[in-house]
């Protein structure tokens, strides 16, 4: 393949040239980056990275290409959604893969999906840029462009977690009675897949429905998921959450979640400077002693402010952020103990959760 | 903390030796640093003289003793510490430590093991063991049975299916094992498997064979909370040994499925141990299908964790210590960031290649095919931010001559054809990358290459792209875009012809930028925009490194490079440019600026341009720092210390011959001869023996003595090429003659100097020899003089060495190396003083005193050899010109004899015989005969064919069978009778008996066995 030139701008004014790949269409979005090494099938489908433009720090991606997609009754295994979710992606160098999975390359992929990809950056440098300036957006194009600033004032905010969700309830069935609802904000396959371990029917609803829709499905569980975007715009569901709450159902907040919950809680929850996008972070538990090491994707989080700390359940030892709360059958964490990518030391909170859907019905 | 320890036991690793390097010598000294910051007394058992660990400032109390149960139950008698360390020193400090446990002799003091619990490290070093409790667990583990008999094994092979893979168990680097392919090389393997394993029992396993090796490196504390700060994935597959590996970090070919299966399998094996600190789980992955195996575990520091710390920026050593301490990971900081804690996993930012090295010309009769027993003496790590890049600074790193994975020798050798390269791939010859390149310029594809080395495709397509690169380019001018691009690649200046461009400098800084780190660990790399940042300071001392190590180059240049660093302390600037992963010249804890790059000229150059700097240190650097100063002081180098233009004085035989002659020094005769003829005609006219040795390659190697015209006539037919191109140095060999050497620092016309003895005769390579201090010539004074006529001489400025050949009052000087030495360490110790530190004075300033000083010896010191000869399949032990020893122990004594059997007793695998004594051999036998009289006529044996007086005599086979039933404790011998004991030397290499290759030597160990007094004192008690 021949090879083309392509730009990043980011509305600071930076201009950084390097190598097209993928889609060849115009795309902005926020810029952010993933310290994640590896994972990047499951990175680029996350649903929480709609809208946004993904930098990978580390220096090669592709080098184990695409796997095909498969499938465990009607749920999909290996990607986090059947579509790429970033805007565009930023690589130092892409490369070509060697793995038994393999059925396409990244470049390839991204060709397919029309999705615009950008290699030969000093994504170190990128980073650094961003970590000092905080995230900002930025628009990757195949050609110059002359008034890059004019672009960024056409962008349209979009409702992105509508974007994310499902518009029509999906059912997985379980081999065991009863229904855990998930209220979609963009949630991963992996978070989909921890649930249907537990051999209940998953039961996936749209991001506005309210408390009578969930309860349609007498749920024996209800979790609020991941997704992208800024949480202060949920305030609908933060209330339809508290709502469920009163009921006493357990109830599990993941990321996006979590967040949610915090407002439902009456806390806060602010944008970070550029945010927490790593498999490697740890957060302690309180009161344990335990730590473990965890997978983020956040740009947003609970200091703490308006939070009762005996609530809390988990903190980031590096900046106190707020990483999980537990409040009578309500359980949250900040980070996604589904992985994907990532370690899966605390794919125990699926099993926590588990239990407290067993308490609730058998106390 | 747990707030009862007030003084810790740490052992060290010992010598140096092929699978136990400096990377002991730097997990120590992190432990120790761990130590002094809890303000907990420490005490070191390492008998490793050049040690940093045995240095000032680090250990409380340091014993230069073996690191055996016995000398180790003398210093916990005597120093009470509350807990030890077992697990910095390799596989020799945790097996003394297995053994102090078992006798009870921890318990007996009341000393707490600190760290994981020794039962759970018993079960993870048996082999068996380790595999029944994975079994138990649900973890797949290959098919496998135990033994403890010969007849037990090859019975129960028939079980399993060739190939099999032989493994002892609480060995070191793979010793005694071996695949076998049939059941007639499983009977060959198991003699030696047995005899390497610490326990008699041996693993017979299925052999892998085309599977990935990868290893996780896993930290936990007592709360169990773990973190996997580092995968490696090898690029070598199964079978051979991670130690001659080609390895990457991060893993570069794992999906996050068939990464996080593994990371949690390792998570298990560490939590079912109840580790505490930190532990390497090694796996085999099958690469069709994911599925995989765990192999082993290592509950210590090794190699691996020491390549972990520095390819990710994670002390392991450090926290493991802090954790054995009692903390909890999350309350130890992130020493790079600053500002998060330990609890976390790196993410890399850049890929690191980790290659071996290998000094295999330098042992006649050495199997070259590399397998599952470690035989590389070095490593180099090499950054980059693209893995051609950081293969091929790999290739240049391992200072082979190699200019890159291409356009070197191999590459456009005219004597090999595909079919040489293709054997040499299937033989698993050493630096499979470089025929793999030759290869594909051949024209074979990714494809047969990856059939025959089962190397991953990924790897190879990346090795293909730089020799399309290559051919598509070579002999063009490159400028611009294609300039760019080659840089990229990582092509050196002078392997294309590529315009000059200054690299950029990045940061290590464990988080992949996410965090500002304010650590100067750097790497250059032409894969980027932007430097992180320019240097702020200017001016100091650019500190050069000695690379990989390879034999003669070692441990003790790790340490002149920390000396001089700490010597300038915090009154002037100064970096380390260095690319050995295992030393702690390479740590950026203790080095404040570390470039972790290559130590080329044109590196060089770039970096003290980069860093603004006023001067380049070179003598830290070995020979590699010599063969660069001329050229760097053209390019416009300042270097600090004497000038180049000395060196190369000193480096050029004939330019110092007329130097020497000029001011009255002698040197014993010497030609350079151009054909054999002239050979002929000098040695006849001196004499034979002669020492004779190609003279385009650096000291020591193919160096031989010579007895006569026959064997001259033979070097020259078989070991070099004679001609105008190829000239040969032949030199008289003088009989009779003792070797002595000063080690020195110079200020231009003062020397403080330390003079030393070798007990073996001149003709043995100093770094083999036995060395005595102080010096015990009586000609000592003529030796100073000479030392004090060549600084005034040739100006010279900071450290230096000398050698001499003395023949009663006669002396003559061999060599002078105008720069740190191997023995500098010693020296330095056996004086209490740092010879580097004076150094510096010497090269800012002047001493303040006149003439030659040596400071008071308060003790004898001894140093003696490390020899590596079981790991070297094969190899025919004997000593001469040629170094082949791997590393050196010393002790002090109250005489000679109360240093000398300690120090013997320090390098494995000495003891003391408690059976028969086999002594025999045709040069040097007054000496060898007074061995056999001292150790008692009734326990000595000899061997037929080379007979000594008063002993009964046997066979070669015979003494072979006597030696597996452990019927004798020790071979003495001397000089080359191969042809009638090769098997001899052999078997005691392989099964671990006692080796004395010099009649004089066995003299002086045969009266220092019957010592009166055996002194266990703390270093200083000896001053």
């Amino acid at each position: 393949m021949a090879e083309r030139k392509a730009w990043l701008y980011l509305e600071d004014g930076t201009v950084m040239e390097g190598r097209g790949f993928g889609g060849t269409s115009r795309r902005g979005g926020e810029v952010v980056f993933t310290t994640a090494m590896n994972g990047y099938p499951e990175s680029l489908t996350d649903p929480s990275y709609l809208g946004q433009i993904l930098i990978i720090t580390h220096p090669l991606v592709g080098n184990y290409g695409v796997p095909s997609p498969k499938f465990l009754n009607g749920r999909l295994l290996n990607f986090e959604a059947e579509m790429i979710s970033v805007e565009g992606l930023i690589v130092s160098e892409l490369t070509e893969g060697s793995n038994y999975e393999e059925r396409k390359s990244l470049e390839s992929w991204f060709m397919e999906s029309n999705v615009p990809g950008l290699s030969g950056i000093d994504t170190r440098e990128l980073v650094k840029k961003i970590r000092d300036n905080g995230v900002m957006r930025g628009i990757i194009s195949q050609e110059k462009l002359y008034q890059p600033l004019a672009e960024f004032a056409s962008q349209e905010p979009l409702c992105l977690v509508k974007k994310a969700s499902v518009s029509q309830p999906i059912e997985y069935a379980g081999s065991r009675r009863g229904n855990i609802v998930i209220v979609d904000l963009g949630a991963k396959q992996g978070i989909v897949n921890c649930l249907a371990d537990t051999g209940y029917t998953i039961v996936k609803v749209p991001y506005d429905s309210d408390e009578n829709r969930i309860m349609n499905y007498d749920p024996v569980g209800i979790v609020y998921s991941n997704g992208p975007g800024n949480p202060n715009e949920l305030k609908r569901q933060a209330e339809e959450l508290s709502k469920l709450l009163e009921r006493n159902i357990p109830t599990l907040g993941i990321c996006l979640g979590h967040q949610v919950a915090v407002l439902a809680l009456g806390g806060e929850v602010e944008k970070m400077k550029y945010g927490h996008r790593a498999i490697n972070k740890a957060v302690l538990e309180r009161g344990s002693g335990r730590s473990y090491i965890t997978t983020h994707n956040h740009g947003y989080a609970a200091s703490g402010k308006g939070i009762d700390k005996s609530d809390v359940w988990f903190v980031s030892p590096d900046d106190g952020i707020i990483e999980g709360l537990r409040r009578g059958n309500l359980m949250t964490t900040q980070f996604h103990p589904e992985a994907r990518p990532g370690p899966r030391d605390t794919e125990f909170v699926f099993g926590l959760f588990e239990k407290m859907i067993e308490n609730a019905r058998h106390p | 903390m747990q707030d009862t320890l007030k003084k810790i036991l740490i052992i060290g690793s010992g010598g140096i030796k092929i699978a136990e390097a400096a990377e002991f010598d730097y997990s120590g000294s992190q432990a120790l640093k761990a130590l002094r910051e809890e303000g907990i007394e420490s005490v070191i058992v390492n008998p490793n003289i050049a040690t940093i660990q045995t240095s000032k400032n680090m250990a409380d109390r340091i014993y230069l003793l073996p690191v055996t149960g016995e000398f180790i139950e003398k210093v916990i008698e005597k120093e009470r510490p509350d807990g030890i360390m077992v697990g910095f020193g390799g596989q020799s400090a945790l097996n003394a430590g297995v053994d102090l446990y078992k006798k009870g002799v921890l318990e007996r003091y009341n000393v707490r093991i600190l760290g994981t619990d020794i039962k759970k490290v018993e079960i993870a070093l048996s082999r068996e063991r380790f595999k029944n409790r994975m079994k138990e667990l649900g973890i797949t583990v290959p098919p496998s049975i135990s033994a403890s008999s010969q007849e037990e094994a090859v019975r129960g092979a028939k079980t399993l299916r060739y190939p099999i893979m032989i493994r002892a168990s609480f060995s070191l680097g793979g010793r005694g094992s071996v695949i076998a392919r049939n059941e007639k090389e499983l009977v060959e393997g198991l003699d030696k498997a047995f005899a390497q394993s610490g326990t008699g029992e041996i693993l017979l396993e299925e052999h892998l064979r085309g599977w990935k090796e990868i290893e996780y490196e896993v930290v936990r504390d007592r709360l169990g909370n773990c973190a996997v700060t580092a995968c490696i994935e090898n690029l070598d597959p199964m079978g051979i040994h991670t130690g001659e590996s080609m390895v990457v970090t991060p893993p570069q070919t794992l999906n996050d499925n068939d990464y996080q299966n593994m990371r949690s399998v390792a998570i298990r094996v560490a939590e079912d141990m109840k580790l505490v600190g930190e532990c390497n789980v090694q796996f085999a992955l099958n690469p069709s299908n994911g599925e995989f195996c765990v192999i082993e575990t290592n509950p210590r520091m090794s190699r691996s964790s020491a390549l972990a710390s520095k390819a990710t920026g994670y002390p392991l050593a450090y926290v493991s210590a802090k954790l054995a301490l009692g903390y909890s990971l999350y309350e130890i900081k992130n020493t790079v960031s600053g500002s998060t804690t330990a609890c976390f996993e790196p993410s890399l930012d850049y890929v690191t290649i980790k290659a071996a090295r290998w000094d295999m010309e330098k042992f006649d009769g050495i199997s070259r095919s590399l397998g599952t027993e470690m035989k590389s003496t070095g490593e180099i790590m090499s950054v980059g931010r693209g893995l051609e890049e950081a293969m091929q600074k790999a290739v240049r790193m391992l200072d082979i001559g190699e200019p890159g994975l291409v356009g070197g020798k191999i590459y456009g050798s005219i004597d090999l054809d595909t079919t040489d390269v293709l054997s040499a791939l299937e033989e698993k010859m050493p630096y499979w990358f470089l025929y793999a390149a030759r290869a594909m310029r051949d024209g074979i594809g990714t494809e047969e290459l990856h059939e025959i080395t089962h190397v991953d495709r990924f790897f190879l397509k990346k090795i293909e792209k730089v020799v399309r690169f290559y051919e598509s380019n070579k002999g063009k001018k490159l400028e611009g875009e294609d300039a760019d691009m080659a840089r990229r690649l990582g092509f050196s200046e002078s392997q294309l012809s590529i315009e000059s461009a200054m690299p950029k400098i990045k940061r290590i800084d464990t988080v992949a930028g996410e965090w500002p780190a304010d650590t100067n660990y750097l790497y250059s790399t032409f894969n980027g925009s932007t430097s992180d940042s320019a240097p702020d300071k200017r001016g100091g001392v650019l500190v050069v490194g000695a690379g990989g190590f390879r034999i003669g180059t070692s441990l003790e240049f790790d340490w002149s490079t920390v000396s001089l660093v700490r010597g300038f302390g915090g009154m002037r600037r100064s970096a380390v440019l260095n690319c050995n992963p295992e030393t702690v010249s390479t740590d950026w804890d203790e080095i404040g600026e570390l470039y972790f790059d290559e130590i080329t000229e044109d590196t060089v150059a770039k970096i003290y341009s980069y860093g603004k700097f006023d001067n380049v240190a070179l003598f830290t650097a070995g020979q590699a720092g010599n063969n660069i100063a001329t050229g760097l002081e053209r390019r416009g180098v300042k270097i600090y210390g004497s000038s180049a233009n000395a060196i190369d004085t000193a480096e050029d035989r004939e330019k110092f011959s007329r130097l020497a002659e000029s001011i009255g020094i002698r040197q014993p005769d010497w030609i350079v001869a151009v054909s054999a003829a002239e050979a002929e005609k000098f040695a006849d006219s001196v004499g034979f023996p002669v020492i004779i040795r190609p003279s385009y390659v650096l000291s020591g190697s193919a160096m031989k003595r010579v007895n006569n015209k026959e064997e001259l006539h033979m070097y020259i037919r078989s070991a070099a090429e004679v001609s105008k191109k190829h000239p040969v140095v032949i030199s008289k060999y003088l009989d009779n003659s003792i070797e002595a050497e000063l080690d020195c620092a110079a200020d231009s016309k003062n020397v403080i100097g330390i003079g030393m003895t070798h007990i073996e005769e001149a003709g043995v390579h100093s770094g083999d020899a036995t060395i005595v201090t102080p010096c015990t010539i009586s000609a000592y004074g003529i030796m100073k003089e000479v030392a004090l006529r060549l600084t005034n001489e040739m100006a010279i400025r900071g450290p230096f060495n000398i050698q001499f050949v003395v023949n009663g009052n006669d002396v003559y000087v061999i060599e002078l190396n105008l720069r740190a030495s191997r023995s500098m360490p010693y020296s330095s110790k056996a004086v209490g003083i740092n010879l580097i530190e004076h150094a510096i004075t010497g090269i800012d300033g002047a001493f303040d005193f006149n003439g030659f000083h040596e400071p008071e010896h308060g003790a004898y010191l001894v140093k003696s050899p490390q020899f590596s000869w079981s790991q070297l399949r094969g190899a025919y032990p004997h000593l001469g010109p040629e170094m082949r020893s791997t590393g050196e122990v010393a002790a002090f004594g109250k005489t000679i004899d109360d240093a000398l059997i300690k120090s013997w007793l320090g390098a494995t695998p000495n003891m003391v015989p408690k059976s028969k004594v086999l002594v025999y051999g045709v040069s040097n036998v007054h000496n060898l005969e007074v061995a056999a009289r001292t150790l008692g006529s009734e326990n000595t044996l000899t061997l037929s064919g080379a007979a000594i007086d008063d002993a009964a005599t046997i066979s070669a086979d015979e003494a072979v069978r006597m030696m597996r039933r452990r019927e004798i404790g020790l071979v003495a011998t001397d000089g080359d009778v191969r042809g009638i004991d090769y098997t001899v030397r052999r078997a005691a290499a392989d099964l671990n008996t006692p080796l004395v290759l010099n009649g004089k030597l066995a003299e002086r160990l045969a009266g220092a066995m019957s010592a009166e007094e055996i002194t266990c004192m703390e270093m200083s008690e000896y001053s």
